[in-house]
C-alpha cells in the first residue's frame, strides 16, 4: 500500500509553488475587497458632497427677514363694510413713511417702498378680512422685506462693495441700518415657502402649488398604472399561452421601458390633448402620460416576481383542487406582492422626478394657484425647480435648492412607505 | 377491507399515451389499480412513472405542450371526459409531492385551505375539527397542536411532508397520489410516513412512485414496473419481487440497471 501523497511535503519544489500560489490567491482576495470598499466609499462621498451642497445652498430659503410696523388701519384706505376692496399696500406704505418722516420727495418715497416686499400687505389683508372690526384701530405686525434687502441681511450681498456693484443702494443701507438700530427687523421661518404657489417675487414664491401638482399627478399615475400593470403581468405570466404573439408582446414591453420619456410626452400631446381634448397643463394628462411611461416599469418586475414563486407552491395549490384563479389570488399574488410593490414604487419615484414628458403637455408653466383637482392647471416639483433655476433674481438660487430638498423628501417618504408595506406583506406568512 | 384475491378496481387506464411536445413519454399503458391498496410504481428515472401518476389527477394539464391520449377512468368515470371538472377531480384525488411544499402560511391554514376553497366546513368549529382530524390522521397532531399558528415552513422536513399529507386528506379524497414522498427525508421520518400509508390504506387508494425497492416491497400490495415509457410488468408485490416474469424487471430490482 502506498500512502496518500501530501502535495505540501512530497516534493520541496511543489511545496514552494503551492505556498506561492496560496499567497497570490490571498493577495487577489484582499485586492478585490479593497476595490469594492473604495467604490462604495467614493460613491458615498460623492453622495454626501452632493446632499451637503444642496442642503447648504437651500438654507437661506427657509428663513426670511421681517420688519415690525405699527399700522393705523385708517378708513381712508379700508372700509369695514367692504374690506376686500381696501388698499392695504397703501396702509403699509403709510406706516413705513411714518418711520422715515424726512423722506418726502416722490422718487425717494418710491425707493423707500422697495425695501418692502410686494406681498408686504398680504398678511394684513388676511387679518382684516377675517375681523373687519379692526378697521379704525392700530395694529402691530411683521411685514416681509424685499428679497434684496433680505439677502443683504443674510450676508449674501456684500455691503462693502462699491454701490455700483451691488443691487442694494447706499440709501437703502442707511434706512435698513436705522430699522436695525430700532430693533424692528427680525428673522423668521419662511412659511411662505410651503404655503404659497409660485410667484415672480422670490420671497413670495412657494413650493406648495408644485408639490400638490406632483401629488395629483402621481395619484393619477398610480391609479392607472398599478392595476393595469399588475393585470397585464398576471395575464402574460400566468394565463397567456407561450407562443409567438406573447413573445412579441414581451419584447415590445421590454423595449418600451427603454423609450426616451419625451416620446411619451409627444404621444400624450397627440392622443390625450389633441384627440381626446383633455385639458392642457392638467395633472390628469400628466398622470396619464407618466402612467404610460411607468407601465413597463411595473410589468417587468411584476412578471419577475411571479416567475420567482417556486412552482411547488402552484402544484401544491392545484393538488388540493384550487382553480387557476385561486392559485393566483390565494398564493402567487400575495407571495409576489413585495416584489410588485418594489417595482411600483421605483416606477413611481422615477415618474415623480420626470420633466421631459410633461414639457409637451404644458405642465412646465408658471402657475400661481395651488391646483384643487386633477383638471386644474398645475406644474410639478421638478418643473418648478427648473423654472426657479432659470429666474434671474439671486434669491431664487436658494429656493431652487429648497425645491430639490422638498423633492428628495417626497421621494424619501415614498420609499419609506414602500419599505413599510413590503414588511407588512412579508409578515403575513 | 382489502381483499387481495378479489379486489375492486378503482382506477382503470387503457392505452394511455403522453407526449411532451414531440417526445413521447408514455406508450400505451394498460393498468388497473385497486381500491384500498397501495400500488407502487417503480422504474429507472425517466421511465414515465411520475408522468402516469400525474395523469390520474390531470396535473399534466398545466404543462405546456403536454398531450394525453387513451382513456383513464376512476370508478368507471372517464377522467378526461369534457364534462369532468378538473378542480373537482383534484379534490377527489389528492397529491403529495417529492419535495415537501407547505404553503408559507400557518400550519392551520395549510390544512384548512382545501376545505375552505371547497366550502367543506360550515363554521369555524367544524373547520377546527376537520383540521384536527386531518392532522391526527397524518400523525402530526401531537407535535403541532400547541403551535397551529406557526408557519408551515418552520417545521422539519419530515413534519412538513406529513403536513402536506394532512393537507391532501383534509379534502377527503378517494385516492392519494404520492410522488416519491420520502426521497427528501431521513430514515426515521420515512418510517413514520410508511406507517402512515399502511394506516391510510383502509380509507384511501394510494398510488406511490418510489425509487426505493425496499420501500416498494415494504408498503405496497401491488407493484408496477415501468421502463422507457412502457409498462413492463405489474402484479402482486410479492410476486414481482420474488418471481418476476421479465428479465428487465429482475435486473432492475436486483440493482443491475437503473
Amino acid at each position: 500500500m502506498t500512502d496518500k501523497i501530501d502535495i505540501r511535503s512530497a516534493n520541496p519544489l511543489a511545496a514552494q509553488a503551492y505556498q506561492a500560489r496560496l499567497k497570490k490567491r490571498y493577495r487577489a482576495e484582499r485586492r478585490f475587497r479593497a476595490y469594492g470598499l473604495a467604490a462604495i466609499m467614493t460613491a458615498g462621498m460623492i453622495l454626501l458632497f452632493l446632499l451637503n451642497a444642496i442642503i447648504f445652498a437651500s438654507l437661506p430659503a427657509f428663513s426670511h427677514h421681517y420688519m415690525r410696523l405699527d399700522v393705523e388701519i385708517s378708513t381712508d384706505y379700508v372700509s369695514a363694510q367692504t374690506p376686500q376692496e381696501g388698499n392695504y399696500l397703501g396702509l403699509v406704505r403709510a406706516a413705513l413713511r411714518e418711520q422715515f418722516p424726512d423722506v418726502t420727495a416722490r422718487r425717494d418715497k418710491r425707493a423707500l417702498y422697495k425695501i418692502l416686499s410686494l406681498g408686504a400687505a398680504d398678511g394684513l389683508q388676511k387679518r382684516v378680512m377675517a375681523a373687519p372690526d379692526l378697521v379704525g384701530t392700530r395694529v402691530s405686525l411683521d411685514v416681509p422685506l424685499s428679497d434684496d434687502i433680505d439677502l443683504m441681511l443674510k450676508g449674501l450681498i456684500d455691503r462693502s462693495l462699491p454701490q455700483s456693484d451691488r443691487i442694494v443702494s447706499d440709501r437703502d443701507l442707511v434706512w435698513v441700518d436705522k430699522l436695525l438700530a430700532e430693533d424692528r427687523i427680525t428673522r423668521k421661518f419662511a412659511f411662505a415657502l410651503f404655503t404659497n404657489g409660485d410667484s415672480r417675487e422670490p420671497e413670495m414664491a412657494g413650493i406648495r402649488g408644485a408639490l400638490v401638482g406632483s401629488l395629483w399627478t402621481l395619484l393619477v399615475t398610480l391609479i392607472v398604472s398599478f392595476p393595469l400593470g399588475v393585470l397585464a403581468a398576471i395575464y402574460l405570466e400566468e394565463v397567456a399561452p407561450k407562443n409567438r404573439a406573447t413573445a412579441l408582446i414581451e419584447v415590445n414591453i421590454n423595449n418600451l421601458a427603454a423609450v426616451p420619456s419625451i416620446v411619451y410626452g409627444l404621444l400624450g400631446l397627440a392622443v390625450f390633448i389633441n384627440f381626446f381634448h383633455l385639458p392642457r397643463s392638467a395633472p390628469l394628462v400628466g398622470g396619464l402620460v407618466l402612467a404610460l411611461m411607468t407601465l413597463p416599469r411595473i410589468i417587468i418586475p411584476t412578471r419577475a416576481a411571479f416567475a420567482a414563486i417556486p412552482p411547488s407552491i402552484r402544484e401544491a395549490a392545484l393538488g388540493v383542487g384550487a382553480s387557476r384563479t385561486q392559485v393566483i389570488m390565494h398564493h402567487v399574488l400575495p407571495l409576489a406582492m413585495p416584489g410588485i410593490l418594489t417595482g411600483t414604487i421605483i416606477g413611481l419615484a422615477q415618474a415623480a422626478g420626470e420633466t421631459a414628458p410633461l414639457l409637451m403637455i404644458g405642465m412646465m408653466a408658471f402657475i400661481v394657484d395651488v391646483p384643487g383637482d386633477v383638471t386644474a392647471k398645475a406644474t410639478v416639483l421638478p418643473a418648478q425647480i427648473y423654472m426657479w433655476a432659470n429666474n434671474p433674481e439671486r434669491a431664487f438660487v436658494a429656493r431652487t435648492s429648497a425645491g430639490i430638498v422638498v423633492l428628495l423628501t417626497l421621494l424619501l417618504v415614498v420609499n419609506a412607505a414602500a419599505i413599510y408595506f413590503r414588511r407588512r406583506f412579508e409578515k403575513r406568512w | 377491507m382489502t381483499n387481495i384475491e378479489n379486489p375492486k378496481v378503482k382506477i382503470k387506464a387503457r392505452n394511455m399515451t403522453v407526449h411532451y411536445g414531440d417526445a413521447q413519454a408514455l406508450h400505451g399503458i394498460d393498468l388497473d389499480l385497486n381500491a384500498n391498496e397501495v400500488t407502487a410504481l417503480i422504474g429507472p428515472s425517466g421511465c414515465g412513472k411520475s408522468t402516469f401518476l400525474r395523469c390520474i389527477n390531470r396535473m399534466n394539464d398545466v404543462i405546456d405542450g403536454c398531450r394525453v391520449g387513451g382513456s383513464l377512468s376512476i370508478d368507471e368515470q372517464d377522467v378526461y371526459d369534457a364534462a369532468v371538472d378538473v378542480v373537482e377531480l383534484r379534490a377527489r384525488v389528492g397529491m403529495v409531492f417529492q419535495k415537501p411544499n407547505p404553503f408559507p402560511k400557518s400550519i392551520y391554514d395549510n390544512v384548512a385551505y382545501g376545505p375552505r376553497i371547497h366550502g367543506m366546513a360550515q363554521d369555524r368549529a367544524s373547520l377546527d375539527a376537520l383540521v384536527e382530524r386531518s392532522l391526527k390522521r397524518a400523525g402530526l397532531w401531537q407535535e403541532v397542536k400547541d403551535r397551529l399558528s406557526a408557519s408551515g415552513t418552520s417545521l422539519s422536513g419530515g413534519q412538513q411532508q406529513r403536513l402536506c399529507i394532512a393537507r391532501a386528506i383534509a379534502v377527503n379524497p378517494d385516492i392519494v397520489l404520492m410522488d416519491e414522498p420520502c426521497s427528501a427525508l431521513d430514515p426515521i421520518a420515512t418510517a413514520v410516513i410508511e406507517e402512515l400509508m399502511e394506516e391510510l390504506r383502509r380509507d384511501y387508494t394510494i398510488v406511490i412512485v418510489t425509487h426505493s425497492m425496499q420501500q416498494a416491497a415494504r408498503i405496497s400490495q401491488r407493484t408496477a414496473y415501468f421502463h422507457l415509457g412502457d409498462l413492463v410488468e405489474h402484479g402482486q408485490t410479492e410476486t414481482i419481487f420474488t418471481t418476476p416474469q421479465h428479465q428487465q424487471t429482475e435486473a432492475y430490482i436486483s440493482g443491475k440497471i437503473g
